[in-house]
């Protein structure tokens, strides 16, 4: 009903975002320093901003979410935030002791020009970084890219600040995971250690924001990347970034700043995203694949035979992050399900032509946006109805108002558990993933079977 | 966790009852760096005006401020849902060089042609606030083809505290008298306007339901299952009844001085609080008829919770609440219901009190109790410990915190999705809270339990 005044005809909107599919960087750069061991992310710019940051991480982890603010005044908006930063950091290292602080910048304090090499050095020379401690910073403007843009922002300051080359190899392989669940992060290195490869994966939110209760309330959990490992980086073997999007900047950075060669590949969901990470493990580590992943990988692929009758030819519309939706689109299309619809928020014009690419063979037209909101994917919808919606937790009044089956899935999940817990990425992110989208239809069609068709064996 | 330090320029923002002696700091910027629970003045005004359910919600701005407050905090309407989608002019970096006025220009006319509100709300944020866009003559200009009021909320983020976003949102709703006077010869009798009640959960349905028991007629609640016709209609009302002084106080003094409508400030929360304030409405009109409506009403609904109350009250009995909350109203409201049904508080706070709230606090509080103003997580962590609290009252950033501490929670902000307003609502929140610090689930800890056993080990 919320969404009841949706106009089926599509009109140009140039000026107008309705319903948003994305949200501003400063909240993806705060979500990737979270990932650091030991580390304060700071938000550089009004009270408000890292309020609504931090409630929205923690409505989505179900976790406390601390972060430190600049607390802009009008004065500081005038006369440039600098004081304000280096006060920051001097109360943050003498209050909470963290390992490190990540500065984020605003829109207000982008725009406004505060420098953050210079601003960060002077708090350096002002004595108010303890021995040991460390700054790390990313410029985040609100009105650049989006929150994927941020982490990719931060996960870069991370190599820009603190990443070393030594000439003395560690023997590791570097993982930049992408903008993805905790359990995900788990996941992706699971396989690694799988295949008896030793990792460094940064950022790390695995422990961090999904944690075990244990009666204690610590500010900093125990996992994330700690500070010697990101170091270290510049001494790995090779960099393996995950998602284009979210993942590059890291990567090619550190490639030109240590000489760490980088493979970038899509986020490792569905049998053929997953497929390319485990060979580019393979090859980069010269390791072979153990029977343990191709055990994962062949119940993944009995799960989809058993039940494909039930995929071919059902429409999806999707909405989520770039990264995301590449790789979503290729495992639907992979089990003979139509993306018809897909919409991100996040600005980019090489997602749409990625995503005709990976459909063109569909008999059906694809519509495909980047830097678009769900009122349009709700306007493709009502004019192209499908049989399954995966998307965040807002596409909740999408799918009532057009009763449609829905899985949540990307950022944020505000209303449900789970996404922290258990991975959608690997062989077994696949199983989970088939599980829920075949959950999905098959209750749709127990619900709307006739009396004389409810059927006990499906 | 009980041996972090407190920053000097914190020291004057918390206060132990009994052992201190100064006047709190309050209504001052959070310090720079500090894990404040506080947020904008764009916050401020976006809460306070968005349950208007007819009418337009546009934030001027990059996505993220729309973003961040799309359909948060479960205003319920009983008619039109405009208020719950989200429009932002998601300004780019084009923008921000050359200005956003065209595309607010745009963005509203495509508006209101594709929905036809009552009015419009144009949410100025802090990056508009710098690039310096003339939003007043853009709404100007935009009210004058259109025809309906659209009205600049002036919400730039760091203009101030979340306080000054209230202020900016009284401004706005004041412009909506403007060209616009009802007949007042047709004021209805027992006339009231309801202010500073949002309608979380579907409180305000509630109370209305007091009031048309009692025979007081309503003419607005501003915001709660707000209108706008409605709230034109304001001035015909004799009394403004403010609920959330800490947001609607101005409005009230706005309109007194305009309209000559008096204002008297209540509480709807717990038995005592609620059942002044209808009392005290009944007084203002001083009808015999209407008074004793008010009495037998009051009566019944009392009676209907009270053995439930007094139930869950033995099973509470000697319980310890930390409550930390938005306006300092709401705590005094908190700490009355919660001795109602038999537990201490020894901690309490908030966001946005004034010196003469934590004057009142001072007063009615018992001595131990820890006063804090603006806190930070970890502060309020570390008192909670101190002070062995078997609840936290707070919002959506406290929730996890006491959950982590093995702590029960009760949501008194945001995420509230049952009424706590009036009688019912007394019922409501003790069973709520007796549900969450009776619940089994805080004896699965290992470390809780390991705490428990040392320290009863020591005893014996």
């Amino acid at each position: 009903m919320l969404l009841r005044h949706t106009p089926t005809e599509i009109k140009e909107r140039s000026a107008l975002s309705i319903n948003p599919a994305k949200t501003c960087q400063p909240i993806g750069a705060m979500y990737a320093a979270l990932g650091v061991k030991g580390c304060l992310p700071h938000s550089h710019g009004s009270q408000g901003c890292c309020a609504y940051h931090r409630s929205t991480l923690t409505r989505h982890y179900k976790e406390p979410v601390m972060a430190a603010t600049s607390s802009f005044t009008e004065g500081s908006s005038v006369f440039g935030g600098q004081s304000n930063l280096v006060q920051a950091i001097d109360n943050i290292f003498t209050i909470y002791n963290p390992e490190v602080i990540a500065v984020h910048t605003t829109c207000l304090s982008e725009t406004i020009g505060d420098d953050l090499t210079q601003i960060t050095r002077k708090a350096h020379e002002e004595g108010k970084v303890p021995a040991g401690k460390h700054i790390i910073y990313a410029s985040t403007p609100s009105y650049v890219g989006s929150h994927v843009t941020g982490f990719a922002n931060m996960v870069k300051g991370m190599v820009n600040c603190l990443s070393e080359k030594t000439e003395v190899k560690n023997g590791k392989m570097n993982i930049i995971p992408g903008y993805v669940e905790p359990s995900d992060m788990e996941e992706i290195k699971r396989i690694a250690s799988e295949m008896g490869i030793s990792t460094i994966m940064f950022p790390d939110t695995s422990n961090v924001l999904n944690g075990p209760q244990t009666g204690r309330y610590h500010m900093f959990p125990r996992g994330g990347v700690s500070v010697e490992d990101l170091k270290s980086t510049g001494d790995s073997m090779a960099t393996i970034a995950l998602g284009k999007t979210a993942s590059s900047a890291a990567a090619l950075a550190l490639e030109t700043k240590c000489g760490v060669k980088c493979d970038i590949l899509d986020l490792p969901i569905g049998l053929h995203g997953t497929d390319r990470y485990v060979d580019a493990l393979r090859k980069m580590a010269c390791v072979s694949v153990p029977d343990s992943i191709n055990r994962d990988r062949g119940q993944l692929v009995d799960v989809i035979t058993d039940m494909h009758q039930y995929f071919y030819g059902k429409k999806v519309a999707i909405a989520g992050d770039p990264d995301q939706l590449i790789a979503l689109t290729e495992f639907l299309v992979s089990i003979d399900m139509y993306p018809v619809h897909v919409v991100t928020g996040t600005p980019g014009k090489q997602f749409e032509k990625t995503i005709l690419d990976l459909t063109k063979h569909l008999p059906v037209k694809v519509n495909v946006k980047s830097h678009s909101d769900l009122f349009m994917l709700h306007q493709w919808i009502k004019n192209e109805p499908v049989d399954l919606l995966i998307a965040n937790t807002y596409g909740k009044y999408i799918a009532r108002d057009e009763d449609i089956p829905f899985i949540r899935y990307g950022f944020p999940i505000l209303d449900r558990v789970g996404h922290s817990y258990f991975p959608t990425v690997g062989y077994k992110g696949g199983l989970r993933l088939v599980e829920k989208i075949l959950d999905a239809i098959l209750e749709r069609k127990d619900r709307d079977a006739p009396e004389e068709n409810f059927e006990l064996v499906m | 966790m009980t041996d972090i330090s407190i920053l000097d320029e914190r020291k004057k923002q918390i206060f132990t009852k009994g052992n201190d002696d100064f006047e709190m700091k309050c209504e001052s910027q959070s310090v720079s760096g500090s894990v404040s629970q506080r947020a904008c003045v764009f916050c401020g005004s976006r809460v306070v005006l968005y349950p208007i359910a007819d009418a337009l919600h546009l934030v001027h701005g990059p996505i993220g401020c729309a973003a961040y407050t799309w359909d948060i905090r479960g205003a319920l309407s009983s008619g039109p849902q405009l208020h719950r989608l989200s429009f932002s002019t998601d300004l780019r970096e084009t923008n921000v060089i050359f200005g956003g006025e065209k595309k607010l220009y745009a963005a509203l006319t495509q508006l209101i042609e594709m929905y036809k509100p009552k009015a419009a709300f144009v949410y100025a944020t802090c990056i508009v606030g710098v690039i310096g866009d003339d939003v007043d003559s853009i709404c100007r200009k935009v009210t004058e083809e259109t025809g309906i009021p659209v009205i600049p909320v002036h919400s730039e983020g760091f203009k101030g505290t979340k306080k000054d976003g209230y202020a900016a949102a009284c401004q706005a709703l004041f412009t909506l008298f403007d060209n616009f006077s009802p007949n007042m010869d047709e004021k209805p009798k027992f006339a009231i306007n309801i202010l500073g009640e949002f309608n979380i959960g579907g409180e305000a349905w509630i109370i209305k339901e007091y009031y048309r028991r009692m025979g007081v007629n309503i003419i607005s609640v501003m915001t709660g299952d707000g209108r706008v016709d409605d709230i034109r209609n304001a001035p015909l009302a004799s009394l403004n009844v403010v609920q959330c002084s800490g947001s609607m106080t101005g409005l009230a003094k706005m309109m007194k001085e305009k309209f000559g409508i008096p204002y008297i400030q209540v509480s709807y929360f717990g038995v005592e609080d609620t059942a002044k304030a209808l009392y005290d409405v009944a007084e203002f009109f001083g009808d015999a008829e209407l008074l004793k409506n008010t009495s037998e009403m009051i009566k019944a609904e009392i009676a209907e919770i009270h053995p439930e109350v007094l139930s869950i009250r033995r099973q509470l009995e000697g319980r310890k609440a930390a409550v930390y909350v938005g306006g300092a109203f709401k705590a005094f409201s908190l700490l009355k219901a919660l001795k109602n049904i038999g537990m201490d508080v020894v901690v309490i706070g908030s966001q946005t009190g004034a010196k003469e709230d934590y004057k009142t606090l001072k007063e009615i509080c018992d001595p131990g109790t820890i006063i804090v103003d603006d806190a930070s997580s970890l502060e309020l962590a570390k008192f909670i410990i101190e002070k062995k609290a078997d609840l936290v009252i707070g919002g959506v950033k406290e929730r996890p915190i006491a959950y982590k501490m093995g702590i029960g929670f009760c949501d008194h902000n945001h995420e509230r999705k049952i009424p706590l307003a009036g009688f019912e609502g007394m019922l409501h929140f003790a069973r709520e809270v007796r549900n969450t610090v009776l619940s089994p689930v805080w004896k699965l800890f290992p470390a809780r339990n390991e705490v428990k056993k040392e320290s009863s080990g020591k005893a014996a």
